[in-house]
């Protein structure tokens, strides 16, 4: 069942997430700057940050138990096995049974568990602040999260993600009004969940404001290059989920090597304007408070119900 | 003489767990002879019970009938594959709650030991025998007996008020539900006067005494289960028991309502109205809701599982609810994955709970503390506890590998099928049911994340917890074997389902062993792996890999050097205990943006207070809604009622003698 070319594909897909998801982060910091005119860091200085955060000690709290160290060990094999599963270059992925959509939701619910209890180890005034936040927007987004995948589930009878870039992927190129719903949806969800402006603001270190940057405080070294690395491969698992369903052209199927090739090229060009547009994103919102992020994902959950059921009323039964 | 078949092997295990509760009496205060002698052995008990269970399940069903009970009703007794697999859960469960018992009581805490004792192990036998019941006297008696039992083990503590009170509240709620349980098996007797449960299967009832016999099942199981509104009893019988007692009655005696409510929808009533499942999908989504909601916000470890189990139980409702609406449009694959996603959520939710109730109990005779505020650092003290609770959360989140999302996938992917639904409106509304679904189990995340990370992390919030001992040998072995049926149950889902299928077969007439059983035991895929699969295995064992090469290739290529100093808190100079969330400040958010849903009462200190301080106490709107004024209203009536009670025995003779009269004039034959 499984095939070598599948196995290598799938390897080749995990390696090139490894590789590229520092990359997407660096870009969308690059595109960022150049949009609020500041002078812009090199497009590899997430790889330099990584190699100098591995190289350094760690330095632990006194009070830091045994599951601090463990966590940041979750937390990136919960992203890589997110990325493994998510199509980006093609669909055969031996690794995609273990996990459909529903269970991908759990892989991400897995890794916030684990960070947010990593935050709460120490026992600071911040950490737990952190915890508490994430755990908030987490229980907002996920149900939004759902709702965007049943509705890409009712289209395609299947919450197996191949099955469904498979589905959308062979349609005709027509705007579908639940689709479109559910895109933006995914959208907001996206933001909210990787820590972006209007939601959180992975720039800052002002107190009051933060969430992510809050739970990983007391992380140094290779634990938070870890973490670094996990956060910028949930961007990027974020990031082909949501190409896959709403974009899903030229991702290559079975048995289809010269398609796998090809959709190298095609993937970094639809992630470099995936990148820009989330720069942009940034750029023309404001932070909000975070009592405001309810609203900003209740907003999110409307639309994707609307999705479904303008799905279930209007769209014809496959 | 006959071989010996699996209902015999219950029976004999039931007059085993009453012998060993009388043992208990022969030396009442002998706590080291009736904790290590006599509650091993019930456990031995519990172990051939599953074991019994686990060799049965798929086999035909075995009937026997006792000589005892009333002259024209003998006990009828019966195990089925329904039966099986409760019984299947009280075993294993009851085994791992049993041995961690065996550590855990103490002496002077509460009733004497002996009383203890006979009290659990009858409440293990009358459990036993409402799933073996068959007939409708024999069911009551063993109800009555698992109620009675348990609330006197709720009351074990009784000196304090509020431990009666909360009996109390157990005990009437109790009786309540099953006033409704009796008239329920009355009309489903149909007026045929045969109470065996083969005499309510041959009834035909019609449409309207039917939906009667539900409901009255519903409020009456639902009573016992903790649906809302009758769930107040719930958050405050489950912290006044010991722990052992709060795990049995949360992981085991709560299913055994589940285990009635299945009876009668499915097998007793013989008909199915589609507006049965939206009742109860109703129901279930409000208490699950509600549940989520008042989990996240309570202070009380043990209060914060209660309210966890109310909504476990919802959800339970609501798969109850989906596998009704299926099987009245006779979509019966479709109903067999919703009742599969019960049967699972049952075993799996019987394994975790027990697990955390546990678990607090070994938090609780450490440090002598329920409240979350005054806890806190102690996995540095109880390692064993913090890491096997930190199991039992992620399953009680409902995240894989574990347990707990097995079943909430099995019933999401029930959800999805729903718009088939041959009916106008039912399936656009389903769906977004599912939506609730997907809230509540995103929010016991919340609460799990506050239970374990406010308990076992960051620093001690009292000077005295440092004095904290990890579980005894007793204790920690039933808390491992728990923890170990979590995995199980998490990593081999298509094994398991086959395992339960005869109980499904045996409802709906088919079940789902055949489809998945296709893709071998790794893979769940209920339907078609194009469909829908979940490879837990592999999940487990892609996460275990990359944690294991990734710390290895962090030493190989750099290094493995730690060091350890103060916490670094943006430089803030103060990280004394006191910085932390409290329990309360954890849950704010959740209280801000629910606030219509709980009824607080908060103290905010003015700029000239003394000694400010501030309070919030966060309590139930149906005490005010429904039950305070159900009690005025019970108040007045007996207020009216002492007028005709003079104090005199004339006068209550004449009353007596009125009665008869009366009841001569009415009764004529």
């Amino acid at each position: 069942m499984i095939s070598i070319s599948g196995l290598l594909g799938q390897l080749f897909a995990i390696a090139l997430a490894l590789v590229l998801a520092p990359l997407l982060t660096g870009w969308v910091n690059q595109c960022r700057a150049v949009l609020q005119s500041r002078s812009a860091p090199p497009l590899l200085q997430p790889y330099f940050m990584l190699h100098k955060l591995f190289r350094k000690d760690v330095v632990m709290a006194h009070s830091a138990s045994s599951l601090f160290r463990t966590a940041p060990f979750v937390i990136f094999g919960c992203m890589l096995l997110a990325c493994a599963i998510i199509p980006s270059l093609s669909t055969d992925l031996p690794f995609a049974p273990a996990a459909d959509m529903l269970a991908l939701v759990g892989v991400f619910g897995l890794a916030r568990i684990f960070i947010s209890l990593a935050a709460m180890d120490i026992g600071t005034s911040f950490g737990s602040l952190g915890g508490r936040r994430e755990m908030l927007i987490g229980f907002l987004a996920e149900p939004a999260l759902l709702m965007v995948i049943f509705t890409t589930a009712m289209i395609s009878q299947s919450t197996s993600v191949a099955t469904i870039v498979e589905t959308l992927a062979h349609r005709d190129f027509i705007i579908y009004p639940s689709l479109a719903f559910a895109g933006i949806a995914f959208t907001m969800i996206s933001l909210a969940e990787n820590a972006r402006v209007p939601v959180d603001n992975p720039a800052t270190h002002l107190e009051l404001t933060m969430i992510h940057e809050a739970m990983i405080l007391e992380y140094s070294g290779r634990h938070l290059a870890l973490i670094e690395w996990a956060a910028s491969l949930k961007l990027y698992a974020y990031s082909c989920l949501g190409l896959a369903l709403f974009f899903p052209w030229g991702i290559a199927e079975k048995d289809n090597f010269l398609g796998l090739i090809g959709a190298i090229p095609l993937l970094l060009l639809k992630l470099g304007i995936g990148g820009f547009v989330l720069a942009l994103i940034e750029t023309v919102n404001a932070k909000m408070r975070i009592f405001r992020a309810p609203e900003f994902l209740g907003t999110a959950f409307l639309l994707a119900v609307l999705g479904l059921l303008v799905r279930l009323l209007l769209e014809t039964r496959v | 003489m006959p071989p010996l078949i699996s209902i015999d092997v219950l029976l004999i295990a039931a007059c085993a767990w009453l012998a060993i509760g009388l043992a208990g009496m022969l030396a009442p205060r002998r706590l080291e002879f009736i904790s290590k002698t006599l509650f091993p052995f019930g456990s031995v008990v519990s172990f051939i019970v599953g074991v019994t269970a686990l060799f049965f399940l798929g086999d035909e069903p075995q009937a026997t009938v006792l000589a005892i009970g009333l002259p024209t009703l003998p006990f009828h007794l019966r195990l089925d594959n329904l039966a099986a697999v409760f019984v299947l859960l009280l075993g294993f469960v009851s085994f791992g709650i049993s041995v961690y018992a065996a550590g855990y009581f103490r002496k002077g805490e509460g009733a004497a030991p002996g009383l203890l004792c006979i009290e659990y192990h009858l409440f293990l036998a009358s459990m036993l025998m409402v799933l073996l019941a068959d007939d409708a006297y024999a069911f009551m008696v063993a109800w009555e007996g698992m109620a009675l039992s348990s609330f006197l083990l709720v009351t074990t503590d009784h000196r304090h008020e509020a431990i009666r009170r909360a009996g109390y509240l157990y005990l009437l709620i109790a009786h309540v539900g099953a006033i409704s349980i009796l008239l329920s098996f009355g009309v489903m007797t149909g007026g045929a006067g045969d109470y065996t449960f083969a005499g309510m299967r041959a009834q035909e009832l019609s449409p309207f005494w039917g939906s009667a016999a539900f409901l009255l099942a519903l409020v009456g199981f639902g009573a016992k289960a903790g649906l809302v509104p009758v769930h107040v009893w719930l958050p405050e019988a489950h912290p006044a028991a010991p722990s052992p007692v709060s795990a049995m009655m949360s992981g085991i005696m709560l299913k055994t309502a589940i285990y009635g409510l299945l009876r009668v929808c499915f097998d007793l009533v013989g008909t199915t109205i589609w507006w049965w499942g939206v009742v109860a999908m109703a129901i279930g989504l409000v208490t699950a809701l509600f549940g989520v909601l008042y989990s996240t916000v309570q202070s009380d470890m043990k209060r914060l599982l209660a309210y966890s189990s109310i909504e476990n139980i919802g959800l339970l409702a609501v798969g109850i609810g989906l596998a009704l609406l299926f099987h009245s449009f006779h979509m019966e694959i479709l109903a067999a994955l919703a009742m599969t996603a019960v049967f699972y959520h049952c075993l799996a939710h019987a394994g975790f709970k027990s697990l955390l109730f546990l678990c607090t109990g070994s938090v609780l005779h450490a440090t002598h503390e329920r409240s979350l505020g005054r806890l806190g650092g102690l996995i540095h003290r109880m390692p064993w506890v913090a890491w096997l609770a930190l199991l039992g959360v992620i399953a009680s989140a409902g995240l894989p590998p574990l347990s707990g999302f097995v079943s909430e996938w099995l019933l999401l992917q029930a959800f999805l099928f729903s718009p088939g639904l041959p009916h106008s409106w039912l399936n656009m509304i389903v769906p977004v049911a599912a939506a609730v679904i997907a809230l509540v189990a995103a929010m016991a995340g919340f609460a799990m994340v506050k239970f374990h990370g406010i308990i076992f992390l960051g620093q001690m919030r009292e000077p005295n917890l440092i004095h904290a001992h990890d579980a005894g040998p007793w204790e920690r072995a039933g808390l491992v074997w728990l923890a170990v049926l979590t995995v199980l149950l998490g990593v081999l889902p298509s094994t398991l389902i086959g395992l339960i299928d005869g109980a499904t077969q045996q409802l709906l007439g088919t079940g789902l062993a055949g489809r998945v059983a296709e893709h071998g035991w790794a893979m769940l895929a209920p339907i078609s792996p194009d469909r829908a699969s979940y490879m837990p295995m592999l999940f487990l064992a892609t996460i275990a890999t990359v944690l294991l090469l990734a710390r290895w290739m962090v030493r190989r290529f750099y290094h493995g050097r730690t060091r350890r100093s103060d916490a670094w808190d943006c430089g803030y100079f103060f990280q004394g205990p006191r910085a932390q969330d409290t329990a309360e400040g954890f849950s704010q958010p959740i209280r801000r943006i629910f606030e219509p849903m709980f009824r607080m009462e908060r103290h905010f200190p003015s700029i000239r207070d003394e000694q400010p301080y501030y309070s919030v106490k966060v309590e139930d709107h149906f005490w005010y809604w429904l039950y305070l004024p159900v009690a005025r209203v019970a108040d007045w009536v007996s207020g009216l009622i002492v007028r005709i009670q003079g104090g005199r025995i004339a006068i209550y003779l004449l009353y007596s003698f009125l009665t008869l009269l009366l009841l001569l004039l009415v009764a004529r034959p």
